[in-house]
């Protein structure tokens, strides 16, 4: 079980709670994830990354216990306390206004 | 009774503006999709429950929304536009080569006959139609693919295909405009697509009468006689008598033929509202007065609206989307600024008064006529 934090725009778009907790098949990496993410809430498709090359759209981030993983590899291995489900994987609108 | 819906797309949200006939009493709804950019929001003509909006986020890209009960509650539908084919480039600001690249939804219109085809202009310039109530999308590529494509520049808003109108009567017509390459016009229900430029000058290009790369802002139509088209141009309003094969221009008496809107009366196929605006650099009207301009001769002869309107230190802007029509007896006409203003009036034009005073940046501004 893998917890998921989604920007508060993201969660009233899929009308979702503070948190979501999403089962992953095999490795925890931020495709995985966000892949199991996707599938079952269709909505979000597009909004965190690409939907044709799924790269990680500009104005968004990965952080997970206290790291930016923005810029990882998204078959990278996610942090122990991210796959354990003791914390969350958050995803973050970047700070930026307009 | 009858009413009116007026629907106002921001940077920041969504509002529903209702009154009934007299239009002097507004309910204000929203905002809906509070924090993105709503570039617009249309009804069907055939079923006015069911409307379409283009909500957008630098952060989070393209959703598109459907409501089917007037605006009191949406849900996500597609929002999946993607090139058909192997999409090719056009030109970037440079002059190099770019490829074309989805950013954002700029118009929505919905078919005249089924409420569940609706055409989107697209950011790169595409033309894409849904007929599945907005479910999946499909490009209309004849339009990119005529062959001037790869020439096309963006304007300083970006690359948008921000105009398309259906005939009334015949559906193999449809007309399209893109800033900054110019207008185009199908026969054959947008399948194939030729330039409609001529009588266009634009001293900002190269060839000043080019076939393509002209800054079209906006075109209107009246649905009584379609083959008169009424076009704000970057400078220049200009008008066709013969279905855009040809243009000339009607700014006549005009302060500054520089401005963005344009729409023709519900009733009157030659009566033209326009907002005239300083310059192509100075985006507010002139002197600070904000003033509508309606010609009741088709162009050339125009009158300055301004009972009601601010007329002194107002430097807002009227976008490109940001004027309507009503069809009542007596036409209503409603503009929206980028200073979070929209403005009705009752009498088709001789006087204003504000719906709402603050909102967000309005993008656009559409009505829809209740029975």
């Amino acid at each position: 079980m893998i917890r998921v934090v989604l920007p508060a725009h993201l969660r009233a778009l899929a009308r979702l709670g503070s948190e979501v907790r999403i089962d992953v098949e095999g490795r925890a990496t931020q495709r995985s994830v966000l892949d199991a993410i996707e599938s079952a809430h269709p909505t979000l498709r597009g909004t965190i990354r690409d939907r044709v090359t799924l790269q990680r759209r500009p104005f968004i981030r990965f952080f997970a216990a206290r790291r930016d993983l923005s810029h990882e590899s998204p078959d990278a291995d996610l942090p122990d306390a991210v796959s354990s489900g003791s914390e969350p994987f958050l995803i973050i609108g970047a700070m930026s206004g307009g | 009774m009858s009413g009116v819906r007026v629907l106002v797309g921001t940077r920041k949200g969504a509002f529903v503006l209702t009154a009934d006939g007299k239009r002097s009493n507004w309910k204000i709804e929203g905002p809906h999709f509070a924090g993105w950019e709503i570039y617009h929001v249309k009804g069907s003509p055939v079923d006015p429950n069911r409307l379409y909006a283009s909500q957008t986020s630098g952060w989070f890209g393209q959703v598109m929304q459907r409501s089917d009960d007037g605006g009191t509650s949406w849900q996500p539908v597609g929002s999946e536009f993607v090139y058909d084919g192997v999409p090719g480039t056009h030109q970037w600001y440079d002059g190099t080569p770019h490829p074309w690249e989805f950013a954002r939804v700029w118009h929505l219109e919905p078919s005249l006959t089924d409420p569940d085809t609706v055409y989107a202009g697209v950011e790169d310039a595409a033309l894409f139609r849904s007929t599945d109530a907005g479910q999946s999308w499909h490009e209309l590529s004849g339009l990119r693919g005529h062959g001037t494509g790869s020439s096309w520049q963006p304007g300083a808003g970006g690359m948008c295909l921000h105009t398309i109108l259906l005939h009334p009567r015949d559906p193999q017509q449809i007309y399209a405009a893109i800033s900054a390459a110019g207008a185009f016009k199908s026969d054959d229900g947008g399948t194939t697509w030729r330039p409609i430029n001529r009588g266009l000058k634009s001293a900002q290009i190269p060839d000043p009468e080019a076939e393509v790369g002209h800054y079209v802002h906006r075109i209107a139509m009246h649905p009584s006689r379609p083959e008169v088209l009424y076009m704000q141009k970057h400078w220049d309003v200009m008008r066709s008598d013969d279905a855009g094969e040809s243009w000339h221009e009607v700014s006549g008496n005009l302060p500054t033929d520089f401005g963005f809107a344009i729409d023709v009366h519900a009733h009157e196929p030659n009566t033209v509202y326009v907002v005239p605006i300083k310059s192509d650099s100075e985006h507010f009207p002139l002197d600070g007065k904000l003033r509508v301009y309606r010609s009741r001769t088709g162009g050339d002869q125009w009158e300055a609206l301004a009972d009601g309107l601010p007329q002194n230190n107002c430097y807002v802007n009227v976008l490109r989307d940001a004027m309507a029509v009503d069809s009542l007896d007596s036409c209503g006409v409603y503009f929206g600024t980028t200073g979070g203003q929209v403005y009705a009036s009752a009498d088709a034009g001789d006087h204003w008064a504000p719906i709402v005073r603050d909102l967000p940046p309005v993008l656009s501004v559409e009505v829809q006529t209740l029975a």
